[in-house]
């Protein structure tokens, strides 16, 4: 049941009424974050990524064999518990008795996750067709179907915090919930393909990485299969960039026309600025979050500066230089008026995504009718042979 | 508690399935994740495609959700807690006299 991916070309962004008033834009709607973000300051930016989701599998091991510190018992008062598996670095478990708020944070942070890796496909789907040769086509399938996979992981995590599946579909076909303001820009070349893997799979996994230590069990161990996954496609996009960056002057000034429009977009997916950021507090207090949307867009900065470097591109940046007092680099920051827009449905490909996805959804009624009658049937000739 | 629906159409959704794997032969089929799916067959087939595209392992099981019946975490103590005063069943709970050997 993997979606079906497709593209077509850039829709000017007429204003489209996704707005519910439940999930109007209000400052603690978590696309304010990219999804929402977690992890122990002590194993943060060192190591490789592959490295870093084996440090929180591994903690999450440990922190299982350790036990809960606390002393409330369950029954007695299941607040107090809950702050008591919370502080040990356990995980709450779907049947664990949890605050509503909890509770309810995490269905839309997970569930916007969730709907950003579906719509996630549109875009670099748009190019599956039209791939320069037989294996980058195969890889970027290969990449398209991951991203379905990680939907449907979410959805399920999602699920077991009592919301159904459909419901989800629901939330996010009638657009009252949101997905990543990212995947509202149009794909224009191949290059793009690149720039993408490199630059908006980088950017999700700076985000992902602190999430495989979530303080929710299902979302955490969804986050650690997702990170598995998420390297190959930040590598297939820089090597596709590395390969037209060393072609011939046109791929050259492709890839770094790809570069120029996905910089600022990628730097934007953080969210606004910490200033604006009003929602942190209770998300660092549960651990679903421990970093501030500047503490990751500053992590995305200084790990791109060399990479690009590496690519002989150039980051469209003047002000980027290094900082030796920060220890970072300087940078400009993204127009966040124009996140807001983009969020609020007015980016260059947000009207297109949501028809895309909504015909998609309405053109695939008849496989899942279809399915459920062959089920039904082959069940009933059983009962028959059972009788 | 949940947000609400506003769904339409309201046909019965397809029944969740539990999904293990097992890595490698030897190893115990281990929980890895659940699915819909209108049938076991393509419970099965789904499982495939969402959980070991890059050969995760040599067997799967899909279980109905509904069949399993769990244990509920309100009874947790009352469940367990039978066995926290037997510590007789563990081995170290013996004393061995000094010198003794392979025991
Ligand atoms: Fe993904
Ligand atoms: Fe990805």
């Amino acid at each position: 049941m993997v979606a079906a991916v497709s593209g077509q070309p850039v829709a000017r962004g007429m204003r489209e009424s996704l707005l519910h008033p439940l999930v109007s834009m209000d400052p603690s709607c978590n696309t304010w974050d990219m999804y929402g973000n977690d992890f122990a300051p002590a194993d943060a930016s060192d190591g490789d990524l592959l490295g870093q989701v084996e440090a929180a599998e591994a903690a999450l091991r440990a922190a299982a064999d350790r036990g809960r510190g606390g002393t409330a018992a369950p029954d007695a008062d299941p607040e107090a518990y809950f702050a008591d598996v919370i502080d040990a670095d356990q995980k709450i478990e779907p049947r664990d008795w949890m605050p509503e708020a909890y509770r309810r944070t995490l269905i839309r942070q997970i569930a916007q996750h969730a709907h950003s890796e579906i719509i996630g496909m549109q875009p670099e789907g748009n190019w599956i067709s039209r791939a320069p040769s037989l294996k980058r086509k195969a890889i970027l399938l290969a990449k398209v179907q991951d991203e379905a996979g990680h939907g449907l992981y979410l959805y399920a995590a999602a699920e077991t915090l009592g919301v159904s599946r459909d419901e989800l579909v629901d939330l996010l076909i009638s657009g009252r919930q949101k997905y990543s303001s990212i995947f509202n820009y149009p794909t224009l070349t191949w290059a793009d393909v690149g720039a993408i893997g490199w630059l908006v799979d980088g950017a999700a996994i700076v985000n992902q990485v602190p999430l495989c230590r979530c303080s929710y069990g299902p979302y955490a161990r969804a986050m650690i299969r997702v990170c598995k996954e998420e390297s190959f496609h930040q590598r297939q996009g820089y090597e596709i960039l590395h390969t037209l960056a060393h072609g011939t002057p046109a791929q050259r000034a492709m890839a770094q026309d790809a570069v120029d429009r996905w910089w600022y977009p990628s730097l934007a997916m953080f969210g606004p600025p910490d200033g604006d950021s009003t929602h942190s507090a209770q998300s660092m207090a549960w651990k679903i979050k421990r970093f501030s949307n500047d503490e990751l867009r500053q992590r995305f900065v200084d790990m791109c500066v060399q990479q690009a470097e590496a690519l002989n591109l150039a980051l469209p940046d003047p002000g980027l230089r290094w900082n030796p007092e920060r220890q970072a680099y300087d940078f400009t920051q993204p127009d966040y008026d124009e996140l807001m827009r983009v969020i609020s449905g007015d980016g260059p490909c947000n009207r297109q995504r949501m028809e895309h996805r909504r015909r998609a959804h309405a053109e695939g009624a008849w496989v899942r009718e279809a399915a459920a009658a062959y089920a039904a049937k082959r069940a009933g000739r059983k009962e028959k042979v059972a009788a | 508690m949940n947000e609400p629906t506003g769904q339409r159409g309201g046909r019965e959704p397809a029944p969740l399935w539990e999904v293990f794997v097992r890595a490698r032969r030897g190893l115990s089929h281990t929980h890895v994740g659940s699915l819909h799916a209108p049938d076991a067959e393509l419970a099965l087939h789904h499982a495939r495609d969402l959980y070991t595209r890059r050969q995760e392992g040599v067997s799967i099981w899909v279980v109905p959700a509904g069949a399993i019946t769990a244990s509920s975490p309100d009874e947790k103590d009352a469940f367990f807690d039978p066995a926290a005063d037997k510590v007789y069943r563990h081995p170290t709970f013996y004393e061995v006299p000094d010198g003794v050997a392979h025991l």
